[in-house]
């Protein structure tokens, strides 16, 4: 026990290091990037109103020094005020986040059940036509780039049938499209894993015992294999994390969802660095966060995981 | 007969038939780039704004002359189609290139001289894994300005961590066998211990994630060029010509749905024939990814 207790601590640091690296590298990159009040003000700013601009917002001192105050800052809730119009930038993304979360909650829970499902089902009719149909779906949906199936669903759902709204995020109803937009691709890569993990979970001896005392297949796979098959999909989860977030991106463009990922497209148009930094930090902390707990649970479930394995794998 | 061409036969007989219709149209997706010049009716950017939002020909109010219409600037989508194709196969072409041989050189390098080298380079991967490339190429693209040399090297970042670890697992497993011991024991140095004995006992491997990265390349720069962010305009690129047909979907629905229908069947084609690759070929890919 002392030896995964280590392990966590250990996955923790690296955890909270990968972070720290990350956006300090996005900060350094973009400041390096040019000074921003070039790009904000009009090329016909008289310099000193573009010094007293510079020096309202921090812009004259140097790299390092911004860095620090940005990360002091940090520590006690200020992310910055947006250069675009004053507010705090935190705020921004307080107000974004939820809704990204909701959208990305819906679509993985839709995800989850429809893969699994699907997935389950094949490898329980290995080799069978049945087998083949679904996965051959899974490997459509998961082909199927999401701002393409963003306007197939546009086109059939909002301005063929008329019967469900395309933009903003005021009613449940305007939740159904950009999910399942996000939810499909998705799907269709967990289908094919849970088809993967299944099939070897069912090869192994203590299903065939579980299958020789007299239990169901469908017994022993929820009793049996499901469970044994939690850690690894948790894992294939956290990978997907990223992929689902970058998918949100998208999603919340095509739909006018008004979550992060649009908060990042709209700030980066305005060069609204703060806000910038802002929802790449949030973004960052949100995957090292999911990964960190998938590790974490699998240390406390498997007595495998070790302290080698932990400095030893990339992942 | 000889042996040697009887087992070709043989490999060819066994090709399953959608493997067949997939590399079909990935090879005509490669001669539609090569021949984009010779292929499009008019140039791309040939515009005639007598003949703006022409349907398809096979739709009612098409034209012959546009087989599959016109834009809203009343520019030939046979032609932007092609030039598209040509843009986007290129650009995810070269950032697959990079990115697999940037991938493969860390994870060499890690493996072989592990310590510090190899901290490093995990540390790296790790950072990639936290911050996924889409967010890079956004920000980076609106800061840095867009440049197209600066867009292909943020479209290579797709997956490059991949190559990584699997290159510097790869050289960290194959280390502890015999013949590169025996390669040590001779003296040879270690860029050639790592070119020539381990880069070509894992070169299927890293061949069948290159093949299974494509789709997630060619993702990177359409989603970035439908956001707006990746190839400008008067270029072309699929995501691109998807992204300025979004606007006119009421009237106009081919201009954003034939662009779509190439990059998917493009990704469907990729990710089909990689699966088949690696099932063949490589037995050390995870089949979970």
């Amino acid at each position: 026990m002392p030896s995964t207790l280590l392990a966590i601590a250990l996955r923790a640091v690296r955890a909270a290091v990968t972070l720290l690296l990350c956006v300090t590298v996005v900060f350094v990159a973009l400041r390096a990037a040019g000074d921003p009040s070039e790009q904000l003000l009009p090329a016909e700013t008289p310099p000193d109103v573009r010094a007293e601009y510079r020096a309202a917002w921090g812009l004259d001192r140097p790299i390092p020094i911004q860095y620090a105050t940005w990360l002091a800052r940090i520590g006690e809730g200020d992310f910055g005020r947006s250069f675009a119009d004053g507010g705090p930038a935190f705020d921004a993304v307080v107000e974004a986040l939820p809704r990204t979360l909701l959208l990305g909650g819906t679509a993985l829970s839709l995800a989850l059940v429809v893969g699994l499902t699907i997935g389950v089902a094949a490898a329980l009719r290995h080799g069978t036509a049945l087998d083949r149909g679904l996965m051959g779906v899974a490997v459509l949906g998961y082909s199927m780039p999401v701002f393409f199936l963003g306007i197939l669903f546009i086109l059939f759902f909002v301005l063929h049938l008329r019967i469900l709204p395309s933009s903003g995020a005021t009613t449940p109803w305007h939740l159904i499209l950009p999910s399942v937009t996000l939810a499909l691709p998705l799907a269709g890569r967990i289908a094919r894993f849970a088809r993967t993990a299944t099939l070897e979970v069912m090869g192994r001896p203590f299903v065939r015992a579980a299958r020789a005392k007299g239990l169901g297949r469908i017994a022993v796979v929820v009793r049996h294999a499901l469970p044994n098959a939690a850690i690894p999909l948790l894992m294939f989860l956290g990978i997907e994390i990223g992929l689902t977030l970058s998918g949100a991106v998208v999603t919340e463009t095509i739909f006018a969802w008004p979550g992060l990922g649009r908060l990042l497209v709209d700030s980066v148009a305005l060069r609204d660095l703060p806000v910038v930094q802002a929802v790449i930090l949030t973004v960052t902390a949100i995957i090292v966060a999911a990964n960190l707990a998938v590790d974490v649970l699998h240390a406390l479930v498997d007595p495998k995981v070790d302290l080698a394995r932990t400095l030893g794998s990339g992942r | 007969m000889s042996l040697a061409a009887s087992s070709t036969t043989a490999r060819t007989a066994t090709l399953p038939p959608t493997v067949i219709v997939c590399i079909g149209w990935l090879a005509a997706m490669v001669i539609v780039a090569l021949a984009a010049d010779l292929l499009a009716p008019t140039h791309y950017t040939t515009q005639d704004l007598a003949a703006r939002f022409r349907p398809p020909a096979f739709l009612a109010g098409g034209d012959a002359r546009h087989l599959l219409g016109t834009d809203h600037l009343g520019r030939d989508m046979v032609s932007r189609l092609v030039y598209a194709v040509r843009t986007s196969i290129l650009i995810a072409f070269l950032g697959t290139l990079i990115g697999a041989v940037f991938g493969t050189l860390v994870g060499l390098a890690a493996g072989r001289m592990r310590g510090l080298v190899d901290m490093a380079a995990m540390m790296a991967t790790d950072m990639q894994t936290a911050l996924p490339s889409l967010f890079i190429a956004i920000t980076f693209l609106a800061f840095f300005g867009n440049h197209i040399l600066l867009f292909v090297v943020l479209v290579s970042l797709e997956g490059w961590e991949r190559y990584a670890r699997l290159a510097r697992g790869l050289a960290v497993s194959e280390q502890a066998s015999d013949y590169i011991r025996a390669v040590e024991q001779l003296g040879a140095r270690s860029s050639r211990i790592v070119f020539r004995h381990l880069l070509p006992n894992i070169l299927a491997s890293l061949v069948v994630q290159a093949t299974l990265n494509f789709p997630g390349t060619i993702l990177l720069e359409t989603s970035l060029s439908f956001l707006g962010l990746g190839v400008q305009p008067p270029g072309t690129s699929l995501g691109l010509m998807l992204g300025e047909g979004r606007r006119y979907l009421l009237n106009a629905w081919w201009i954003a749905v034939l662009p779509g229908v190439v990059i998917f069947l493009t990704t469907l084609a990729m990710s089909l024939f990689g699966d088949w690759l690696r099932d063949r070929l490589d037995p050390t890919v995870d089949p979970a990814r």
